[in-house]
């Protein structure tokens, strides 16, 4: 048992990271699907969008061979809408809320829809929006994350100058680094990035970290506002012994090794062990799967029924023939040499419902022990705290606290998106960026 | 079992189901094929004088992911000698003696050139004519088919021409390019003419190459009207029809429904307005022959279910249901019924009814879902929603008279009542 990278044939790699959900491929096929649509009014779908994206009427306009104003459709209510067509979790947002599934019908394939007119919009650079003559007004935004793109773009329609720090050296934020490479590719992401910003007016400043080698000050001094949306970005840690040794990783750091490395350069266990129930263990679990770990076991304080993840997604994980532990909580993790060897859970019971509404996990005080050369921990990340209260912007356990548009304790700072909100959907960071950006137009006035 | 079995004009067939003078009519290759798939007859396509065809002939339109829900040709009649025609419905006709095997006409615009086409059809072994009147592009040009067909005059004068020499049963084919298919219906029933038939196809434009900007069929960058058919046009087909049904002349003989018709309830929809016999082209040209085999077996359980022993059973018994306006009962009302256990908060009919309608629906507005309810005092009962409604017998028309007593327009207006409800 050890760590390896390597495990593969090279067409393994390809084959088990392709696009997890593909494309129609065909006008005909996509036009089938679209015609299959009811047209709903007042649309339980387009109500279930966090950026409330008019599905029935990009549907119709696939239907009647509008794919240019199809795209705009979507596009106009969701700058990101290719990327969140492949990575939202349509079946509890508009799949889910589909009126076939009061028929008990299959919903329309929105996302798959969606995908399709917005592909065909990038792959022909069709610029669907115009930018209005530059006003002179310059917003600095932190983060080229969907929150912060998505309020570049609509900042930058409007004629302001806008200038992106970004801490790493590619835009998209979790988009690139933080989902599972069968759901978007690297080559993907960059080509939607590159898609907003060739609107013009927006300018990205890669390796700028805010904190690092940049100041909120200094920004505040030179722009006329500023957007923060530097997202969530620290794993959190399981506080338990035997954290430090080698072959325990956050799932964080796992994915974005793999969306920044050859895959073939990504090393797993044997046997592996991800700890958590979130779309994110879900993506560390089948990700270590397919980069050829033996036996991958997710393990989960709760049941099913209080799990983060989408059934849909835990269907991913349960055909990828990982393991699933319901009501085990890790103990310890114990190593040999210095390398993990093994993962001792508490056997847990449900107890009484928590804040969060869910039945808390009780200890039942029995232990069990897997044997793994692995852990990946994907129980949640945590908020940058420090660099929050460093900036005196008011907080709540580390997250920035804004009123109902946007708006931060500190004049003439706006913040959305992870950093605000603790870890959302892409989706709703794309709609943080909206808002934030009205809420910016508001006070340039 | 019902004996779904058919007696036009003495010429029988297995079945109602015969298909129109066509292109899948036009040799002996296609009709075998059809009887063998079961059909009870055919209509031979048109024989008169030698023609030539273009290409391309045939364009369609398709709705909502559907194709060819109304269909176009520019086809003239059939292009094959004559003497092959001939040969090959004797050698039809030998094969399936138990089939119908009507042939069109369409002679050139003389006595004599009709009475040489019918006496060599005749030889041939046909068991009854088709008169084309009816062919809308072409043969017009030439004073043929609808030009016939149009004018109630010349098409007396031709059927009088065929009944002089025909000794088989004559069905004349209406052309529905004029205001009204009955005058030529009647002069034709006064020329001596044994049967009717319609509709043949209406002139029509399909649609216009948005790219080349020339319109349908394409033809070296140029088009003509073509005839339309199809399912598209079964709604106006039945109404030419019942008018044909209900005239005291021209019901008097029996009737051979087109018109649209691809199922076995469209075809029981003809027969109940007044078709003895009903005649399929586009359905057979989309699917192949096969399709006769739910039409037979559709309309035998059809029978069964409703107890109907033989076609005249039920043939014509709608056509009295259709009446005037100003007879209808304006004391009969009705309101529609929203059933919310089958309601999937699509929002359709509210939409409908807001935007276009009389604002009868009541909306509350819910996350996702909507919930929909009538407002009874609104609704006029008009329809439309239960139309849009997507869920079979989800919205449901519950009768409320006005009251109890039958009052049409014309009493109405003779007592005085109100006119305005709202």
């Amino acid at each position: 048992m050890a760590l390896k990278n390597n495990r593969l044939e090279t067409h393994q790699y390809s084959e088990y990271f392709t696009d997890i959900h593909p494309p129609f491929e065909t006008f005909d096929a996509a036009v089938i699907e679209a015609n299959r649509c009811l047209f709903c009014y007042d649309a339980p779908c387009m109500k279930s969008c966090p950026t409330s994206i008019d599905v029935p009427k990009f549907i119709k306009q696939i239907a009647t061979e509008n794919i240019k104003g199809s795209a705009h459709t979507i596009l106009s209510s969701n700058i990101m809408g290719a990327g969140c067509s492949k990575v939202c979790p349509v079946e509890k947002l508009c799949e889910g809320a589909c009126v076939y599934n009061l028929m008990h019908e299959k919903p329309i394939q929105i996302a798959k829809l969606q995908r399709y007119s917005t592909e065909i919009a990038i792959e022909n650079q069709w610029q669907l929006f115009s930018r209005k003559p530059t006003s002179g007004k310059k917003v600095a935004i932190i983060g080229a994350g969907p929150a912060g793109l998505s309020c570049a773009h609509m900042l930058s329609r409007e004629g302001i100058d806008v200038t992106i720090y970004e801490k790493e050296s590619k835009g998209g934020g979790l988009m690139t680094y933080g989902i599972a490479a069968y759901k978007v590719t690297p080559q993907f992401c960059e080509d939607e990035v590159n898609y907003i910003t060739s609107i013009g007016g927006i300018e990205i400043k890669y390796n700028h970290e805010l904190g690092k080698n940049l100041l909120l000050d200094a920004l505040q001094a030179e722009y006329d506002a500023v957007y923060l949306a530097f997202g969530i970005g620290l794993a959190r840690q399981l506080d338990i012994s035997g954290e430090e040794l080698e072959g325990v990783e956050d799932a964080i750091s796992f994915i974005y090794d793999l969306r920044s490395n050859e895959l073939s350069s990504i090393a797993v266990g044997d046997k592996v062990a991800v700890i958590g129930m979130g779309m994110t263990a879900i993506d560390a679990a089948t990700q270590a799967k397919r980069l050829g770990a033996k036996e991958v076991t997710l393990v989960y304080r709760r049941t099913q029924e209080e799990m983060p993840c989408t059934e849909h997604e835990l269907n991913i994980a349960k055909l990828d023939g990982c393991r699933i532990i319901w009501l085990a909580s890790p103990k310890e993790i114990v190593g040999r040499e210095g390398k993990v060897s093994h993962l001792v859970c508490e056997i847990m019971q449900l107890g009484p419902a928590d804040s969060s509404g869910r039945r808390s996990p009780v200890s039942t005080g029995e232990t069990m022990t897997l044997e793994v050369d692995m852990v990946i921990k994907a129980a949640g990340q945590m908020p940058y705290e420090h660099l929050v209260k460093y900036n005196k912007l008011n907080e709540n356990k580390g997250k920035v606290v804004i009123n109902d548009k946007a708006v931060t304790n500190v004049n003439g700072v706006f913040a959305g998106g992870d950093c605000v909100n603790g870890g959302k959907e892409v989706v709703d960071a794309v709609q943080a960026g909206k808002d934030g950006a009205a809420a910016i137009l508001e006070f340039l006035k | 079992m019902a004996d779904i079995s058919s007696n036009f004009l003495g010429i029988k067939s297995p079945n109602p189901f015969w298909l129109a003078s066509a292109p899948p009519t036009d040799k002996k290759t296609n009709v075998v094929r059809a009887f063998e798939a079961g059909w009870g007859g055919v209509v031979w396509k048109t024989l008169g004088s030698q023609i030539k065809n273009v290409s391309s002939r045939y364009s369609s339109v398709n709705y909502g992911g559907k194709r060819m829900m109304g269909f176009n040709n520019i086809e003239l009649i059939s292009d094959r000698p004559l003497e092959i025609n001939l040969r090959e419905i004797y050698e039809v006709v030998k094969m399936y003696p138990d089939r119908a095997m009507i042939v069109s006409l369409m002679a050139d615009n003389d006595r004599k050139s009709w009475h040489e086409l019918i006496q060599k059809c005749e030889d041939a072994g046909a068991m009854g004519f088709e008169l084309n009147f009816g062919c809308p592009h072409g043969m017009t040009e030439r004073g043929m088919g609808a030009a016939v067909g149009q004018d109630p005059e010349i098409a007396r004068m031709v059927v009088e021409w065929v009944m002089e020499k025909a000794t088989i049963p004559v069905i004349t084919k209406l052309t529905p390019n004029v205001h009204s298919v009955v005058p030529t219906a009647k002069a034709s029933v006064e020329g001596g003419t044994n049967g009717l038939s319609l509709i043949n196809t209406i002139q029509s434009v399909t649609g216009v190459d948005l790219d080349t900007l020339v319109p349908n069929p394409y033809v070296a960058g140029k088009s003509v009207f073509g005839g339309y058919c199809g399912p598209a046009v079964k709604p106006i087909a039945l109404k030419m029809l019942t008018t044909i049904a209900q005239d005291p002349l021209t019901s008097t003989v029996p009737i051979s429904g087109i018109g649209g018709i691809s199922t076995w309830k469209d075809a029981v929809e003809f027969m109940l307005l007044g078709s003895s016999t009903v005649q399929v082209c586009t359905a057979a040209m989309t699917h192949g022959f096969r399709i006769v085999e739910d039409l037979c077996e559709g309309l035998n359980n059809w029978m069964d279910e409703k107890g109907y022993q033989t076609l005249p059973d039920f043939i014509g018994k709608s056509v009295e249901k259709i009446t005037h306006w100003e007879d209808l009962d304006i004391n009969y009302h009705h309101i529609a019924r929203i059933n919310q256990e089958k309601c999937i908060h699509c929002g359709l009919c509210y939409i409908a009814c807001e935007d276009t309608s009389h604002q009868s629906i009541h909306v509350e507005r819910g996350h996702p879902y909507n919930h929909y309810t009538i407002k009874d005092e609104e609704c006029v009962g008009c329809n439309l929603c239960q139309l849009v409604c997507p869920v079979e017998d989800c919205i449901t028309m519950e009768e409320h008279r006005v009251a109890p007593e039958y009052v049409n327009w014309k009493e109405w207006q003779l007592r005085g009542l109100p006119l305005n409800d709202h």
